[in-house]
């Protein structure tokens, strides 16, 4: 029983991570209606912005550890805005394989950029956090698990308090429902597609800093795989839909974790793969999507 | 160009490439390797071309499917030669030859499983699912000790000559040129082009697209059967992602659905990225740029002057 729990909490404070990253695939889907693929090299450009400002906070402090958290954000919501200026902006209306493919090279340049800047060996990331593990029965939580609890609890109810209750969420809805009627309306397409790639990455920096912080090893080409199961679990819980990409990235991590204590360690990367490939086969709106038809 | 014709370059083709690999022994080593990186770099991104650019879907596990071809008949020529070289003769060409076309009928196999949830999925989701099976490929030989898991297969025998590279190339080019200019081809068109309305008109969408990964896949097998030989090893790591966004650029540089164009495309940036091995990671820096700039510039392509050339 405490090793099921053990692996229960293992397993939903990997999910809360994947959650995380989860969301910004899905915001910028719910309004541009693409796979933004450099999202997961913007989490690992936000683990390496943690590690910078880390380095020259107080190590294990809540304080530091908070602004590195803070910064990294900033960091990854900045770039993110430049991403979406730079590389999509341009290319607006056109067919969703030639935005894909865009994104996918922004990807490849994030990664070979910074195996250039930040060095391709990996390094080690500093404890932010004061650390201490809890033992509650023979269970082992650890503060850097609890910190990955709180900071994903605390920023989706700020997710939702933004998307649901101020007027900017409400033109990303508006936005995501119907783009022409939304700016006939009188909303900034352009500004409320940046807010949203802001948000989206702050995210993903956050999942960045929480996953070093968890596995601290950072390498710049650490996001790849994060990325794509986080990407499944936007699929899993129904791509565009919020509270979705927050159950499906739970559930992944749950699902991953259960393999692996199965014994099944060499092949848990191609476990998400299966469970997309799945999902898409049995239900290709998702846990909590809905599929649209195809209109004519 | 009708088919006779096509036919008669096919032939031509096969006896150049026949008469150049007799002069094999006077050409210069490093030019001979550069020109065989070439020809499978060109069946590559021909074979990539009939599924992401004449079909209007979006492959990204090509690489996997080169890897299927490649581990088959690199086993059927080490593990398995005992006892099937003597039931050819002792012909080591025959047994090559074997050896690729059953890499690349296995490689059919695992395109059509990735081709069956095609039906269902469209251009993005499609273009992960891809991706996540050259992955799934990628970790289950990492797996498999008997290929060699994570270290690879070594003392592969080096069959690959200029003859064998050039042919397959030639069969390719031919056999998908004239399969897209078949009446029966132009179907794959049409479903790039509007997949609606060829359902509409009468076309099995799902059954085209399946056709284009089969035969995609099949291609891309054997040449990585001729991979394998040419470079006596393979490991899992060579066929992961970046192998597969290479062939991606190959057909984006080209231009999407434009032949002479990927083959020219395949040629310079096999050269390109010769010349720039000795800058290290500038070259997947520079790879990177050239998707970004040429889909913000010139999503066509850079060989293509009007769109929709690809039928006429």
């Amino acid at each position: 029983m405490t090793e099921f729990l053990q692996q229960l909490v293992n397993g939903l404070s990997l999910g809360a991570i994947y959650a995380l990253i989860a969301l910004g695939y899905t915001m910028v889907y719910g309004v541009l209606r693409f796979i933004n693929f450099a999202h997961s090299d913007v989490f690992m450009v936000g683990a390496f912005a943690g590690y910078y400002i880390g380095r020259q906070l107080p190590p294990e402090t809540l304080g530091g550890g908070l602004v590195a958290l803070v910064g990294g954000m900033l960091a990854c919501a900045l770039l993110g805005v430049v991403i979406e200026k730079l590389a999509y902006r341009p290319l607006r209306g056109r067919s969703t394989l030639t935005v894909l493919i865009t994104a996918i090279g922004v990807s490849l340049l994030l990664q070979n950029l910074g195996q250039r800047v930040f060095g391709a060996n990996p390094r080690s990331f500093p404890q932010l956090f004061p650390s201490h593990e809890f033992h509650f029965d023979g269970m082992v939580i650890s503060s850097a698990q609890l910190a990955v609890f709180i900071v994903t609890l605390l920023l989706l109810f700020a997710l939702r308090w933004i998307v649901m209750s101020t007027r900017i969420g409400t033109a990303m809805r508006a936005l995501s429902f119907n783009p022409t009627a939304a700016s006939l309306v009188g909303i900034n397409n352009d500004f409320v597609i940046s807010c949203t790639f802001a948000l989206g990455s702050a995210l993903a920096g956050a999942g960045g800093i929480l996953y070093a912080l968890n596995y601290p090893s950072i390498d710049p080409l650490m996001g790849t795989l994060p990325g794509l199961k986080a990407f499944v679990a936007a699929v899993l819980g129904g791509i565009g839909n919020i509270p979705g990409a927050a159950a499906g990235g739970l559930l992944l991590g749950l699902i991953e974790t259960v393999v692996v204590a199965l014994g099944g360690s060499t092949y848990r990367d191609a476990v998400a793969f299966g469970v997309l490939i799945l999902i898409l086969l049995l239900r290709p709106g998702g846990l909590l999507g809905r599929l649209q038809t195809e209109k004519v | 160009m009708r088919l006779p014709q096509a036919q008669g370059w096919l032939l031509l083709a096969l006896v150049a490439s026949a008469v150049l690999s007799w002069f094999t022994p006077s050409f210069n080593p490093y030019f001979l390797d550069v020109a065989m990186s070439c020809g499978i770099n060109i069946t590559l991104a021909v074979s990539l071309n009939l599924i992401n650019g004449y079909t209007g879907q979006f492959s990204l596990g090509h690489a996997g499917f080169m890897a299927v071809g490649a581990y088959t008949a690199a086993m059927l020529t080490t593990a398995a030669s005992s006892w099937l070289l003597p039931m050819l003769g002792g012909q080591t060409g025959l047994l090559f030859l074997v050896a690729l076309v059953a890499g690349g009928l296995v490689a059919a196999l695992a395109g059509m499983l990735v081709g069956v949830p095609s039906l269902r999925l469209k251009g993005d989701y499609l273009a992960i699912v891809t991706l996540g099976f050259g992955e799934i490929i990628r970790v289950i030989l990492q797996n498999i000790d008997a290929v060699g898991g994570p270290r690879g297969l070594i003392g592969i025998p080096d069959y690959t000559n200029l003859f064998a590279t050039f042919a397959l190339v030639s069969v390719t080019v031919y056999a998908i040129w004239a399969m897209i200019h078949s009446t029966y081809g132009r179907g794959f068109i049409a479903v790039a082009d509007d997949e609606i309305a060829a359902e509409a008109m009468g076309i099995n969408s799902t059954r085209y697209k399946i056709r284009a990964f089969v035969v995609g896949a099949f291609y891309a097998g054997v040449a990585g059967g001729v991979y394998a030989h040419f470079k006596s090893y393979i490991a899992p790591q060579g066929f992961g992602f970046d192998k597969s966004i290479e062939i991606v650029v190959m057909v984006i540089l080209g231009g999407m659905g434009n032949m002479p164009g990927v083959i020219i495309a395949a040629v310079l940036l096999t050269i390109l990225s010769e010349t720039l091995r000795q800058f290290g990671d500038f070259r997947m820096i520079l790879y990177s740029l050239l998707i970004i700039v040429l889909m913000i510039a010139r999503p066509q392509g850079l060989f293509r002057l009007r769109r929709n050339q690809a039928g006429r």
